[in-house]
């Protein structure tokens, strides 16, 4: 070993010894998965930006001229702020939601489920196996008209008498939470689990309240896990239109449905292209600053 | 005063008391209810015997969308199609990211952070933007009358990698070189020692991220949608329904998802114990 480290003096003082091989194998093994990235996700991103400056007069069929037609942007904004801005709301109430939740559900497993826990655990990841349209469809059926959560609703009269869920931003944010939340419990778990029990205890003995101990101890030690959980939950969120569509009207249309239909129905591959890089730079903005305001920049 | 707030506490109602002690419990209990409620309409919907075919509800029992499964039209062939992709996504994409994985945990190399954001990008980036971009490629290179079968499998084994690379490395990276070592110690050759001793190790998370990818595969919409042409997948063939009026062998595949994957959990699961009693 000694010799190896000794012909790369760099890695001496950066750190002891990792262990790793040196030689072209490496490459040969990495090749392969890298080169797909590479053609398929790396080249196609630059086609969006390509796409995204096109001559908005050319068709699929006659060919698109490049014409670095900024423009393209400001029109695509100007046409369709409101589902935009509708998306990141949307996006940002749910992800509150399942971080209340999740964090419950991450907490009672890691501290209160006791020899439960890997069922528990497994319990929470079961259900999201199952299709995730077959499962919005059933919440239309649950969330329906004549269904029981509205006819209980109803009843106690926190909605009219011909009020409903289905087809409301109510229905499509609840969806959306529902089938985001292994996203948020799943790294909250990771986070909360590893949390030694004896701090918290030992809050309690310096005389701090449950909330006190809470807020001062498992919340700031946790917040990795909230982080990472609330931008998996946040980001797949704001860009998903199964929910809007299925459990909502055309007044909750999101921004996913629009570049998806200006892409296959209307055939306007450049605004639909501006409109995804829009919202691709939005959320990498909110990350940033969401991500530099928590403090918690070596996430990343 | 802790001690005396213990005390305020049990003169308290014992019921109050058993509630307030438990009430994390019960509220994650709540919340795993919850999560459970679709997956029961789902169950039950797959026993419905339905009044006509543009009302959703449950009008009575029937096991016909158990036996007649195929007969939805067009849902059994869209089904094929997407297990078709699914097993193509999953070996592809679990022979190059643990390849990947290998390289990036045993292997020295230059542009490790450069090479580590690439693997993450795909993870963090909106479904709607990845299968936007790839079907600009696609119509750019001219490929835009092609989309079908095989745009879909790319686009698959794409956004399947990252996920494999990711849980494979976890799982290399958690495994000390001790076994190794001792195996070449006892002559084993470089070749042996990897058969025999740390690819069985590994093996365990080579699996879970193909069945990772596999219902990643066979449930993704959203960039499938985009790159599909006329093809029809499974997710696909549920949207098209869903204007239409859906059939209800629909929540049989739901409920038959279902019950695979919490057999494959229980199953490991019980394998484990099996090996850890065994060595014990």
């Amino acid at each position: 070993m000694a010799s190896t480290a000794g012909t790369a003096p760099v890695a001496v003082d950066a750190k002891p010894d990792t262990g790793r091989r040196r030689g072209r194998t490496g490459y040969l093994l990495i090749l392969p998965g890298l080169a797909w990235l590479v053609l398929f996700f790396v080249i196609p991103f630059y086609s969006l930006i390509a796409t995204s400056l096109y001559d908005p007069n050319g068709s699929d069929f006659r060919g698109y001229d490049m014409t670095y037609h900024i423009q393209n942007y400001w029109t695509a904004i100007q046409e369709y702020w409101s589902p935009l801005l509708r998306s990141l709301a949307y996006g940002a109430i749910a992800t509150l939601l399942c971080l209340v939740l999740g964090y419950v559900l991450a907490y009672a497993i890691a501290f209160k489920a006791g020899r439960w826990k890997n069922l528990m655990l497994v319990l929470v990841i079961a259900p999201f196996f199952t299709s995730f349209l077959v499962r919005t469809l059933s919440w239309k059926l649950i969330l329906a008209d004549d269904g029981f959560v509205v006819d209980l609703l109803q009843t106690v009269h926190l909605l009219g008498e011909d009020g409903r869920l289905l087809a409301t931003p109510v229905a499509v944010v609840a969806g959306l939470t529902y089938n985001f939340l292994p996203f948020m419990v799943l790294p909250l778990f990771a986070s909360v689990d590893k949390i030694d029990p004896r701090l918290i205890e030992a809050s309690h003995d310096l005389y701090a309240s449950s909330f006190v101990g809470f807020w001062k101890v498992t919340w700031p030690l946790s917040l990795p896990g909230v982080v990472s959980g609330t931008l998996l939950t946040f980001i797949p969120a704001v860009g998903d239109y199964i929910n809007a569509q299925l459990l909502g009207s055309p007044n909750q249309r999101m921004i996913g449905s629009v570049i998806q239909s200006q892409f296959t129905d209307a055939n306007n591959y450049p605004i639909a292209a501006a409109l995804s890089m829009i919202l691709m730079v939005l959320i990498l903005v909110m990350v940033l600053v969401y991500v530099r305001r928590a403090g918690t920049e070596e996430l990343l | 005063m802790g001690a005396l707030r213990a005390e305020a506490r049990n003169r308290s109602d014992p019921g109050m008391r058993w509630v307030r002690e438990h009430l994390v419990l019960i509220l994650g209990i709540l919340v795993l209810i919850y999560t459970f409620i679709p997956i029961f309409v789902v169950v039950l919907m797959s026993f419905n015997d339905p009044a006509s075919r543009n009302v959703y509800r449950f009008d009575g029992f029937t096991l016909d969308n158990w036996t007649n499964f195929c007969g939805a039209e067009g849902m059994c062939d869209a089904l094929w199609k997407s297990i078709q992709i699914g097993i193509l996504a999953t070996l592809a994409s679990t022979i190059l990211g643990t390849l990947a994985a290998f390289a990036l945990v045993r292997w020295e190399f230059t542009f490790r952070s450069t090479t580590n954001l690439l693997i993450f990008l795909p993870m963090a980036a909106p479904e709607i933007v990845l299968g936007s971009s790839l079907l600009a490629l696609f119509v750019s290179a001219g490929f835009a009358g092609q989309l079908g079968f095989w745009t879909i499998l790319i686009a698959h084994i794409m956004f399947c990698l990252s996920f494999v690379v990711v849980t494979v490395r976890s799982r290399l990276a958690g495994m000390s070189d001790t076994l190794e070592q001792a195996a070449a110690d006892l002559y084993a050759n470089p070749r042996q020692t990897f058969w025999r001793v740390t690819f069985p190790l590994v093996f365990p998370g080579i699996l879970g991220a193909a069945l990772l990818s596999f219902s990643l595969s066979f449930d993704d919409f959203i960039i499938t949608n985009l790159n599909a042409g006329t093809t029809t997948t499974f997710p696909m063939y549920v949207w098209g329904a869903a204007q239409r009026g859906v059939p209800m062998q629909v929540n049989v595949v739901g409920t038959l998802m279902f019950a695979v994957s919490v057999l494959i959990v229980v199953g490991a699961e019980l394998n484990h114990r099996r090996r850890v009693r065994a060595l014990a």
